[in-house]
């Protein structure tokens, strides 16, 4: 059974994607929109993460050996300006796109288990990541002509 | 010369109660007799009284309500009857100006405009017209933001327009569009005649329509009068009529309507026939609202968990319900989610569409109802949808320019991003008209570093030197109502049309010219080569608005200028089906949700997401109301050991703005000469303070002082007019509220966050201010939530 290793490859996923929100919201704190909602987006992670912790004891795993693989190489160093935003904005949208993997993964194998529970907090924590997604999205897309026809 | 009654101290006139017909009152001020009337309408708030201005040699002498108009049966408020007097203030541009050498010069109307075409073109070669920004009003004409918006979108085709409409009714629009699939609001004015119950939320019509308070006054003066459910953290005028007066501590509207949702729905007071046919959305309603029993409000909110439940009797029995919502809703905390539970209310109760039941999403200023239907802000013209491709043909096809012309690829940049933009250099041109960002816009040291910034070229289109034109690098002075022609709405959908009384002074042009002078030297052109803008005239404006709303939910095809002449003031829609206009929307429960038909696809309340086409076309609503439900969100910023108090800003009664008018109209200068900081008493006695000493407060962002004012208001908050800025007072000695209010906006609607600040008080050593001496003319008041 992989599932554990899968539930701890999440709960690394969550972790990083939790952290990056919060340095991009620090990064770009003079963009005021930006700030606040990368510090929400941030406590929905860690939420999520929380949600995980029953599953983590359910299933015997308490972490994994997985290496944060994606941050690691988006979002460093710290970049500013108009360009420095949409290229953060970029990678988080990445790494949501890695959480929501997760979840579906985890979601197919519930249906199998039959675990209702695991099951529930799936489709909760994953229409989250699809909001998360979806807010990025529509930010980058707002930002984009701006950014690469005008500003300097 | 008379006037029939002084409105300063009597600000609502004397009762005429009713049920049924509002009687007719003239009201009346004139400081000479009149050789002839001009037809018009007041531009003082968002109620649109019916007018005529008295004219004696080629000057204004005064106005008169009209009693056949619906929206005020005669009747008019202190600022109607006195602000035209701004008109003959000696403060009033006569030439352009343009900044040499550091210092505004007067200049030709040649060199002005020269040298903005000339900047504008050099920009365009090598920036593309996204370097250029527009940033309106909520003051100007139909003909003049139509106008603008073809210019804009289809001439230059930047994304980058927006009026103050930002700061005042984006969340209204917001609302409307998320419950009903587009803008426009779905009840009248007329039906306060009829109500059984009015909601009253974060909305202080005693001081912002005084006319339209009149009408409730006259409906609680008369037989059968309805009851009164008032939602503010203040006890204003409105308040305290209340039946009910709910006093919710600021930020917390969501929670205090959840909960009365969540009553309405335990005691089953719901048209579950209207929910299953006419709605989509209840079941995610009724699980948000759930957890909040009064208990829980009361313990967030402070408001007593017996006063929800007589509000929720109230509202849950009424057969009939009116509910308005302003400011106090608009600019605070999760704005647009609260404004839709409003909406949820007439939605979960079926009362809408008919006689006796209105939403009122108020506007605040006279014309911003036109900003957001001519696409004169970040809404495209008629109420289109900028994601559906369908919408942006039809405007090509419209003004004759390929589709791409129009900027659609993402929503039109909203205020607060525009403003950005300028701040992070990537617009280099603004060009500002008839509004007063320097004192208007939160944490106003920074707009003022903005607006002073080297490589942006600041263009003001105003008819007084204001705190912002004093920044500019042209100023170009225009004419006002009563020295120009054109059409405007009020917030019940009530077109008018005000003709112009006398000359403007000196060199003066109205917005109208100015903006078809810079499409002419600009050289705007369709695609076969003809002017892009084909009209000279405001009739002719009005012709071309005309065809583009037609077909949308604000037709203006049956209306004309002879029909707006010498009766009342019609309403939208007007056309072949309404020829007398609609005072209901929705009549047949069909809302403009068809995925076709409707001017937005939907947002996630929370982070603001736009939703995708495909996503709302998968489960398209085909004409039924879409309740969205929404859970409480803290505020970004509360109260702390530095900054122990809540601010929240508003208005008094008799100034509108930033005073620019009402300011030069001697009697309302005289009734409110400044602002103050109104403090409970417990709070005073906590920080030492006693009425009339100067009190300075300060924010993370700046400080203003103002004196004190005590009572009225509930423990650990503080209130502040925000019409005070620096035109008739030392810039040094800084007062305006907004210095001290937050760079942040509500994720839908974009509104800025007016009505919350931390804040810490403290009294000022030495002399009491003057306002100690002058007697407080009347309660302070304003729109709080």
């Amino acid at each position: 059974m992989h599932l554990p290793h899968y539930l701890g490859l999440l709960d690394h996923s969550e972790k990083q994607i939790t952290k990056a929100f919060e340095q991009v919201a620090r990064h770009h704190h003079d963009e005021p929109d930006i700030e606040q909602m990368c510090q929400k987006l941030s406590a929905w992670s860690r939420e999520h993460r929380g949600k995980l912790v029953p599953f983590l004891q359910r299933y015997f795993e308490t972490s994994s050996s997985e290496p944060a693989r994606l941050k690691q190489q988006l979002l460093a160093p710290p970049r500013h300006g108009a360009l420095g935003l949409i290229r953060d904005l970029h990678d988080l949208w990445l790494l949501t796109q890695e959480v929501q993997l997760c979840w579906t993964v985890i979601h197919q194998a519930t249906l199998a288990l039959r675990d209702e529970e695991l099951k529930a907090t799936c489709e909760f924590c994953s229409s989250r990541t699809k909001r998360q997604t979806d807010w990025l999205l529509g930010r980058i897309k707002q930002a984009a002509p701006q950014t690469l026809v005008v500003a300097d | 010369m008379p006037e029939t009654r002084d409105s300063i101290t009597d600000i609502w006139g004397r009762r005429t109660g009713y049920t049924g017909q509002w009687p007719t009152r003239i009201d009346e001020h004139l400081t000479a007799e009149p050789d002839h009337w001009v037809q018009s309408a007041c531009v003082l708030c968002s109620n649109g009284c019916g007018l005529d201005i008295g004219v004696k040699n080629g000057r204004i002498v005064g106005v008169r309500g009209r009693a056949e108009d619906r929206v005020n049966c005669g009747r008019l408020g202190p600022k109607g009857l006195h602000g035209w007097q701004a008109n003959h203030s000696p403060d009033r541009l006569t030439k352009p100006l343009i900044r040499r050498n550091g210092e505004l010069q007067e200049a030709s109307w040649e060199a002005a405009m020269d040298l903005i075409v000339q900047r504008s073109k050099e920009l365009i070669r090598q920036h593309t017209a996204s370097s250029i920004g527009f940033y309106t009003s909520g003051q100007l004409f139909i003909e003049e933001y139509y106008t603008l918006g073809v210019l804009g979108k289809a001439g230059l085709g930047t994304p980058h327009m927006d009026g103050n409409t930002r700061l005042c009714t984006a969340t209204a629009a917001a609302a409307l569009k998320i419950s009903f699939g587009t803008d426009g609001q779905p009840g009248s004015y007329s039906d306060i005649d009829h109500t059984d119950c009015l909601l009253i939320v974060g909305h202080n019509p005693a001081s912002q329509q005084t006319v339209f308070w009149a009408r409730i006054l006259d409906r609680l003066a008369g037989p059968n009068p309805p009851q009164l459910v008032v939602i503010d953290p203040r006890l204003t005028y409105t308040a305290e009529r209340a039946t009910v007066h709910l006093a919710p501590r600021v930020g917390t509207n969501v929670a205090v309507l959840n909960g009365l949702i969540n009553l309405l729905i335990e005691a089953d007071q719901l048209n579950h026939e209207f929910i299953k046919q006419h709605t989509m959305g209840f079941a995610e309603l009724r699980k948000t609202v759930e957890k909040w029993t009064p208990d829980r409000v009361e313990r967030l909110t402070g408001v007593p968990a017996d006063k929800l439940l007589a509000a929720a009797r109230i509202i849950g029995s009424s057969p009939t319900l009116v509910s308005t919502a302003l400011q106090g809703v608009y600019q605070s905390m999760q704005a647009t989610a609260a404004a839709v539970q409003v909406n949820n209310i007439h939605l979960i109760r079926g009362l809408i569409g008919s006689r006796g039941n209105a939403i009122l999403q108020m506007n605040g200023q006279p014309t911003s109802q036109n900003t957001r239907e001519c696409g004169a802000d970040g809404d495209l013209p008629g109420f289109r949808n900028w994601d559906n491709p369908a919408h942006i043909e039809e405007l090509a096809r419209l003004w004759n320019v390929p589709v791409d012309k129009i900027p659609h690829w993402a929503p039109p940049t909203h205020a607060m991003q525009l403003w950005r933009y300028c701040e992070t250099g990537s617009i280099k041109l603004l060009w500002i008209q008839a509004t007063n960002p320097a004192v208007s816009m939160p944490e106003l040291a920074r707009i003022r570093k903005i607006l002073q910034q080297k490589d942006l070229l600041v263009v003001v289109q105003d008819a007084f030197l204001t705190e912002t034109a004093k920044l500019a690098d042209v100023v170009l002075p225009t004419a006002i109502w009563g020295e120009k022609t054109g059409t405007f709405t009020n917030t019940d959908r009530t077109v008018h049309l005000s003709y112009q009384a006398v000359a403007p002074p000196g060199e003066a042009r109205s917005d109208f010219d100015i903006f078809l002078d810079y499409a002419r030297r600009m050289d705007f052109r369709d695609q076969d080569g003809r002017p892009l803008i084909g009209w000279s005239t405001p009739e002719e404006a009005f012709e071309a608005w005309k065809a583009c709303s037609k077909g949308r939910p604000c037709d203006y095809s049956g209306l004309s200028y002879a029909k707006l002449t010498g009766g009342s003031g019609v309403q939208w829609p007007c056309n072949e089906q309404y020829p007398n206009g609609a005072e209901h929307l929705y009549t047949d429960h069909q809302f403009n949700t068809h995925a076709d038909y409707c001017e937005t696809f939907g947002y996630d309340l929370v982070t603001g997401a736009e939703k995708q086409p495909e996503e709302y076309k998968a489960n398209d609503p085909q004409g039924r109301a879409i309740i969205v439900a929404a859970d409480y969100e803290p505020p970004h910023e509360e109260p702390d050991a530095q900054y122990p108090l809540w601010l929240t800003t508003g208005r008094v009664v008799y100034h509108f703005h930033t005073r620019t008018k009402t300011g030069r109209a001697p009697a309302l200068q005289a009734a409110a000469p400044e602002g103050f900081v109104q403090l409970s008493a417990e709070d005073a006695a906590r920080f030492g303070i006693r009425e009339g000493d100067r009190v300075e407060v300060t924010s993370r962002r700046g400080t203003a002082t103002e004196p004190a004012r005590i009572g009225g208001i509930e423990p650990g908050l503080v209130f502040m007019p925000f019409h005070y800025g620096y035109w008739d007072h030392d810039e040094h000695d800084k007062r305006a509220a907004n210095e001290l209010t937050l760079t942040e906006w509500d994720p839908v609607s974009k509104q800025p966050h007016f009505k919350y600040a931390a804040v810490r008080i403290r009294k000022v050593a030495g002399a009491p201010a003057a306002a100690a001496d002058t007697p407080p003319p009347a309660k302070p008041s304003g729109q709080v939530g």
